[in-house]
């Protein structure tokens, strides 16, 4: 298509509206720049000097260097840090890996129809987070021993992301040409052979967006990883949390944090645009 | 033999593992919560040693005033955000539906808010309400106006969760309606033109009516997820002041972690879930009465044909 002359004033709004939109999280990171003595003081705005101290207060214990103006190093974060990367990293790549196969399962051999995977897909989305905080919380001490450990973190998101997944899978798996299939076997492929060697390369994009939304919820949630985890096994989100229930806020350190834990979904953002808009718009538009 | 063996076997081996993790970590909590909200039931304690007290959860709650009031935030909220958020992202979208250089970089940007981590939504949002450092009030002092108690007072705390949800959340019906609106077929924005319609009349009697089905299914997928909203009011208001911001998603979280009453906490979670399957259904049957009408439809023009 080309570009037509269009009236000034979209222009105007588009900015405005771009403004809008990232004008909270320009502010966090202005923020999180800034010592507390800027934060607090009166003079507003744009004028100081960008600091990284609140990033290094966050991270102390895991930089190669002892900042000067760090007393006493709270290893919290930069614990919660671990914690975070390794339950979304695992969690998103076990959903993908389950999920997959069971979406290719539901297409290819047919002993469920189409309609009963979306219906079930959208039950799970219904079900709110804090719905299953009792539930789990009782099951998982009780009954599989698995409280407090990384395991049961991983468990649960597993679980929460997996209809949504094998859903959006199951669109991509449709339009894979079933004669390819056929030529592959006639080949002499196996059932697992045609899956990874054939199905999964065709399906990358769906994969893309998948393990996004996948890995988006594991790093963001908080609410069953507050009631699940222990002091070792807190994420990200639980330690912020935690953070302003104190008395006195520390706005810059918790800033710093803030930022570090937006910072990867932004950069999925900026660079695969694309398919997320395509999930999303798959999760409705075609519902 | 043993192949052919092998591959009847398949399906299942690929199913399995999902089947598996669903059943015991989806399916199998969900039954437990409603047998538990039958329960007196607190965290220290086994399922088993909780006495069993049939329906007085049930019915407690119900004569809670604070349970009701809480029920009633949450509808409240819920109504009002995706109303708001309806009329601004369609408004929006039709407004912007055409060939604008730097569309892309605002659909990107737009996505933002939705994927950073609600938890951060509500810090952002936390900082820029407060009292004197925040963006607001410095704003209002700056050109001479009484500052406001955004988080502190009961009427301002519930709009100010709203501001945060709206600003959440529009980008997602503005991105599926532009979605849906560029999706239109062309011949009937056309052959409105042709036929002298004014742009109002082209939106009120083509487009709208044309965006109808995607506009419906997105509704309801935003009435859902506004009943799930948790973490940004926790960060925020934590429910208060009172219980002017109380949502039953909070409640249910904090009487489970900080009144350690489980059973109770189930059976509220019962009554959101029950909220939520009416929605969840009627989101179904519209689908597929709409997928009906479409077909009817097409085999009425192919006979005509």
């Amino acid at each position: 298509m080309t570009q037509d002359r269009q009236n000034p004033a979209f222009y105007a709004l588009l900015t405005v509206l771009i403004l809008m939109a990232i004008g909270p999280i320009l502010m966090m990171l202005i923020t999180s720049l800034k010592l507390n003595v800027d934060i607090m003081s009166d003079t507003s705005g744009l004028i100081f000097m960008p600091t990284i101290r609140n990033y290094e207060t966050a991270l102390c214990d895991m930089l190669w260097y002892e900042p000067a103006h760090v007393d006493r190093c709270d290893p919290t974060f930069g614990r919660a840090l671990v914690n975070s990367l390794i339950i979304s990293i695992i969690s998103t790549a076990l959903t993908l890996i389950i999920g997959t196969m069971a979406a290719y399962a539901l297409v290819r051999f047919r002993f469920m129809g189409r309609d009963t995977v979306s219906l079930t897909t959208l039950m799970m989305r219904m079900v709110p987070p804090a719905v299953l905080l009792v539930p789990v919380f009782g099951i998982w001490t009780f009954q599989f021993g698995i409280d407090g450990t990384r395991a049961g973190i991983i468990l649960i998101y597993v679980a929460m992301n997996l209809p949504f997944v094998i859903w959006i899978l199951q669109s991509f798996i449709v339009q894979v040409p079933i004669q390819l299939e056929e030529a592959a076997r006639m080949d002499g492929a196996g059932p697992f052979q045609v899956f990874f060697l054939v199905v999964l390369p065709l399906i990358k994009p769906g994969l893309a967006a998948a393990s996004i939304f996948t890995f988006r919820i594991a790093w963001n949630e908080f609410l069953l990883a507050n009631a699940l985890a222990d002091r070792s096994t807190r994420t990200v989100p639980v330690t912020i949390v935690n953070s302003l229930t104190e008395f006195e806020i520390d706005w810059g350190v918790i800033m710093a944090t803030g930022m570090l834990l937006a910072i990867p979904p932004i950069l999925f953002t900026l660079v695969a645009s694309r398919q997320i808009i395509t999930g999303m718009t798959a999760g409705a538009v075609k519902g | 033999m043993k192949t052919a063996l092998a591959n009847r076997m398949t399906p299942y081996l690929f199913l399995a593992p999902a089947g598996i993790v669903l059943v015991a970590a989806l399916l199998y909590p969900i039954g437990y919560m409603i047998y538990a909200s039958f329960l007196d039931w607190n965290p220290s304690q086994r399922i088993g040693e909780a006495d069993w007290i049939g329906l007085r959860n049930y019915t407690n709650l119900l004569g809670d005033a604070a349970f009701r009031e809480s029920f009633w935030v949450t509808i409240k909220f819920a109504a009002i955000v995706v109303t708001l958020e309806m009329v601004l992202g369609v408004g929006l979208a039709l407004l912007l539906d055409r060939n604008l250089r730097g569309m892309s970089i605002l659909r990107t940007l737009f996505i933002l808010p939705m994927m950073i981590a609600p938890i951060v939504v509500g810090l952002m949002w936390r900082y820029m309400y407060h009292p004197t450092v925040g963006i607001f009030n410095r704003t209002l002092e700056n050109i001479g106006l009484p500052t406001v108690p955004w988080l502190s007072d009961g009427g301002w705390a519930f709009t100010s969760i709203i501001i945060a949800d709206v600003w959440q959340w529009t980008p997602f019906i503005f991105i599926l309606s532009l979605a849906a609106l560029q999706s239109l077929p062309q011949s009937a924005i056309e052959a409105s033109r042709i036929d002298g319609a004014s742009a109002w009349q082209t939106i009120l009697y083509v487009k709208l009516p044309l965006m109808m089905p995607v506009l419906i299914v997105t509704a309801l997928l935003r009435l859902i997820d506004a009943f799930k909203v948790l973490e940004v009011i926790l960060v925020l208001t934590n429910g208060g002041p009172g219980l002017s911001t109380e949502i039953l998603s909070l409640r249910i979280a904090r009487t489970a972690s900080e009144f350690r009453e489980l059973g109770v906490a189930a059976a509220m979670s019962n009554f959101l879930l029950i909220l939520l399957l009416v929605l969840t259904v009627a989101m179904y049957l519209y689908g597929k009465a709409a997928e009906l009408r479409a077909a009817r439809l097409r085999a009425a023009a192919e006979e005509a044909a």
